[in-house]
């Protein structure tokens, strides 16, 4: 019964950590339109091209926070998460 | 005496590797651990662990003072040697970056502007020799994202107390607990941001690392003796991979922390009000030393 319930709780982390990692749609597409947009922004008026580039990279940074806060919640889930579930469970029962 | 100061700025790494050889124990496979803690101090309050992090942060900055210690020695007005050429360049471009970015006003902030990028870059490069980049640990990262939040709050109330306070409720007054989580947001917004982008490139290589190694047990494993258990496929590959996820992500996450310390410290001064405040006063001055002289001239 137990190794279910340990079973129960890895599959919980694993699945859950890979849930976590569909935020990565929302920065990979916000990304790419800032691309798009510093590309349209180059070929419109190349001598600009140094400060657009700061730009788009800072706005990158920014847009990419969110996917961040996932694979830092799937990183723990990974990693930190299933040896404290476990441990809760093993007090639990006592 | 040159030669000296750089040795004794290389000295602080080749310190870390040996620190590390002797004191770090080897990690296995994909085995992926955070900072090893060598020891912890006991205090009132609970254990302060000294970990692998803070030991390679404190090597990293005192490299960092030897090896700004030996661009600056000896410093000339004219017949100028390589060094300090060198180190005009970083102060001007430091100092261009901040007034370009933060205004006049905020020219004192470039010392601080440059400390942060130089311990930021060569502390996300460490792990081109190997050590683990205290960058890495959320410990560090977030020490110097809530130094970056007390001087936003700061330049903040520079302009009077009551006027942070308002600027809460700026729409609209019920909006106020959305500010104040987006306030608290932005030094961990920051703190996650350059630790998740430089611990997500180690991972990646290290898993990258053991595929390879799995590869090539798979390709060459037949081979005989020692060539069947070597992982050729380890040679070279893993380099490629290292320039963007070492030298470009850790450069390009110090110039984005700095920049984002910039933009935040420079956008949340209220520059009009204070300047403002700062003519009544001096106005106020004058008017009372007119005064002050009038009656003396009375008198």
């Amino acid at each position: 019964m137990l190794e279910l319930a340990i079973g129960i709780i890895l599959g919980g982390c694993a699945l859950g950590a890979g849930c976590a990692m569909i935020a990565g749609i929302g920065p990979g597409i916000g990304e790419g339109t800032a691309v798009a947009a510093a590309c349209e922004a180059i070929g419109r008026q190349p001598e600009c091209k140094g400060s657009v580039t700061t730009t788009m990279l800072m706005g990158c940074a920014v847009a990419e926070t969110t996917g961040l806060y996932a694979l830092v919640i799937a990183i723990l889930l990974i990693f930190v998460a299933p040896g404290r579930f476990v441990n809760i469970l093993l007090e639990a029962i006592g | 005496m040159t030669i000296l100061l750089l040795i004794l700025a290389i000295l602080p790494i080749i310190a870390g590797i040996i620190i590390k050889v002797l004191f770090v124990p080897a990690s296995e496979g994909i085995d992926i651990t955070g900072a090893h803690v060598f020891f912890t101090i006991d205090l009132p309050m609970g254990g302060l662990p000294i970990s692998e992090a803070q030991i390679n942060s404190w090597l990293v900055i005192l490299s960092l003072l030897f090896f700004c210690l030996f661009l600056t020695h000896g410093l000339k007005t004219t017949a100028m040697s390589k060094r300090q050429i060198v180190a005009e360049w970083i102060v001007q471009s430091v100092e261009n970056l901040v007034k370009s970015n933060m205004g006049e006003f905020f020219m004192g902030f470039a010392p601080f502007i440059a400390a942060i990028l130089g311990l930021s870059a060569c502390s996300s490069l460490l792990t081109l020799v190997g050590l683990f980049p205290p960058t890495s640990d959320i410990n560090i990262v977030g020490g110097w994202a809530i130094l970056t939040f007390i001087l936003i709050t700061y330049y903040k109330m520079k302009a009077g107390p009551l006027i942070y306070i308002k600027s809460f409720g700026e729409p609209v007054p019920f909006l106020a607990p959305l500010n104040i989580i987006s306030e608290v947001a932005t030094p961990i917004s920051m703190a996650f941001r350059h630790y998740g982008n430089v611990l997500s490139g180690s991972i990646i290589s290290v898993l990258i690392g053991a595929l390879l190694t799995t590869l090539s047990q798979l390709i060459f494993g037949n081979l005989p003796g020692i060539l069947g258990d070597f992982p050729f496929l380890r040679i070279g590959l893993p380099a490629i991979l290292s320039i963007y996820f070492d030298l470009f992500s850790g450069c390009l996450q110090a110039f984005i922390f700095s920049m984002l310390t910039m933009l935040y410290v420079a956008g949340g001064f209220p520059e009009d009000e204070y300047f403002r405040r700062k003519r009544l006063k001096q106005a106020k001055k004058k008017e009372n030393m007119q005064v002050i002289e009038n009656t003396n001239g009375g008198v």
